[in-house]
């Protein structure tokens, strides 16, 4: 039995590891869970994963949440190329540093931005408070500047001279920001090229491929049913 | 030059951090950076932690931010015992797992506990209403239900037979809510031998001298809060007082 990737390509961190087992030639099978039909809600989902997310992961009678995780697993049993994770110890803990820190950083900011800018005005049918939205843009500015000045610094990736789980994380999430219509890149040249560097180690097409769905993404909440549903999305 | 850990004991992270030192007798020079007297914004500190957050690490010229890297970082160094983060890829991912999921759940509500009874009062002056902090209440048990439910079960500990990275993260971060007066493990049996279990694996006494300046937290209800960290958390603030 092949392991099954459960992920909606709407969600920036089932595009991460959507990519990684691509880029990776991990054989899985996709199983589409449609967020904005409210599938992550159905029981047979929670037998997955309980907290109703994705991405989740199943491998026989093995189930796993969490992308973090879900990464780390797939690097270890699939013995993926070292740069992923890097078995020097002071690489791999600065690989660590930045998951960890991008959960309430970059991942929240990137989240509330895209809430505020695209899924709150479609859930209340009508504009976003210029209020709100400014806060959102200057939180993940702030943010991005962390990012520029501690984690990627004047290095080609965010650990040294390759791309790592780190890149991958990261390069999901500020897509999900020019999804929504900031290009977050524009006026940031050094950001623009690390982008252009995690594009090229991915693979243009792969990378394409996984973002396409993005693009979609705002009139395909429109459609969505459910209003529950779309509030438990991100 | 040693090892060198720059911790506030208040702060749930560095718990996590001191007890698994200890608990691993492994050599560090602990650097106090107290919080409240702004010491996380000095030039000195910065040159450790640019974040300006605690904990923080510096081995030789090795600087590392973030308890969860240091943590990890600090086992593979010293070849910690295994049960705190299994060779085992399922038992490795379990601990993974739940080391994600705590960023934005457990450690989202509860500190916000220590924000309602402590830090605001003491940064404003004034109580907040009941109907804040049983709001913050129902946030938590959310998560705590989700805890019990997913990641404890019927388990002694969060993977397995024995304590873990994931347990010890958990239960320095539950400790803060119980230090201002708000038992998370009253009426919550199951969480409540579970924590037992933890205290014991590391040890009564290590355990209680890491939490004694938390457990005394109210002796620090005069204490003049630095006005660099007034700024600090303001929106914070401003988001909790909504």
């Amino acid at each position: 039995m092949v392991v099954e990737l459960y992920l909606d390509l709407l969600c920036q961190p089932c595009r991460s590891v959507y990519i990684f087992a691509k880029k990776n030639n991990i054989p899985f099978e996709f199983k589409h869970v449609e967020l904005l039909k409210g599938e992550h809600l159905c029981e047979e989902f929670d037998k997955v994963n309980l907290l109703r997310k994705v991405p989740a992961l199943r491998d026989g009678n093995f189930t796993l949440a969490e992308s973090i995780a879900i990464l780390l697993y797939l690097s270890r049993k699939f013995n993926t190329p070292d740069h992923w994770y890097p078995s020097d110890v002071q690489k791999r803990a600065r690989v660590d540093e930045y998951l960890s820190w991008q959960h309430t950083a970059i991942r929240a900011q990137g989240c509330n931005f895209y809430r505020t800018k695209v899924l709150m005005p479609l859930l209340v049918g009508k504009p976003f408070p210029a209020e709100r939205l400014e806060r959102a843009v200057e939180d993940l500015k702030s943010t991005m500047k962390q990012f520029e000045e501690k984690f990627l610094q004047d290095k080609p990736f965010i650990v040294g001279s390759e791309i790592s789980l780190a890149d991958l994380m990261a390069i999901a999430e500020l897509m999900q920001a020019l999804g929504a219509g900031w290009d977050v890149f524009e006026g940031r040249p050094k950001l623009t090229e690390w982008r252009h560097r995690v594009e090229e180690a991915i693979g243009k097409e792969l990378f394409r491929e996984a973002h396409e769905v993005k693009r979609d993404g705002a009139k395909m909440f429109v459609d969505a049913p459910n209003e529950t549903q779309r509030l438990t999305w991100c | 030059m040693g090892l060198e850990l720059y911790l506030d004991l208040l702060s749930q992270p560095c718990r996590a951090v001191y007890i698994f030192a200890k608990k691993n007798r492994i050599p560090f020079e602990f650097k106090h950076v107290e919080l409240f007297k702004g010491q996380q914004f000095t030039e000195e500190f910065k040159k450790v932690n640019m974040l300006k957050k605690v904990p923080a690490l510096k081995d030789g010229p090795f600087l590392l931010a973030e308890s969860t890297a240091i943590l990890l970082y600090l086992s593979r160094k010293y070849n910690t015992p295994d049960h705190w983060y299994p060779s085992d890829i399922e038992a490795r991912a379990r601990v993974d797992e739940y080391l994600s999921w705590h960023h934005t759940n457990i450690r989202a509500n509860a500190p916000k506990t220590m924000w309602i009874k402590v830090l605001i009062p003491l940064l404003t002056g004034q109580s907040l209403p009941p109907e804040k902090l049983q709001e913050v209440m129902e946030g938590l048990a959310t998560s705590l239900k989700q805890f019990e439910e997913k990641f404890l079960q019927d388990k002694p500990f969060i993977v397995g037979s024995e304590i873990s990275l994931a347990d010890l993260v958990a239960i320095v971060e539950l400790m803060q809510p119980v230090a201002v007066g708000c038992d998370v493990f009253e009426d919550r049996p199951k969480l409540a031998e579970w924590r037992n279990r933890v205290e014991e694996a590391v040890g009564e006494e290590l355990f209680q001298q890491a939490h004694e300046l938390i457990l005394n937290i109210k002796e620090l209800s005069n204490i003049q809060v630095d006005p660099r960290l007034k700024e600090q958390l303001t929106p914070v603030l401003l988001k909790m007082l909504k």
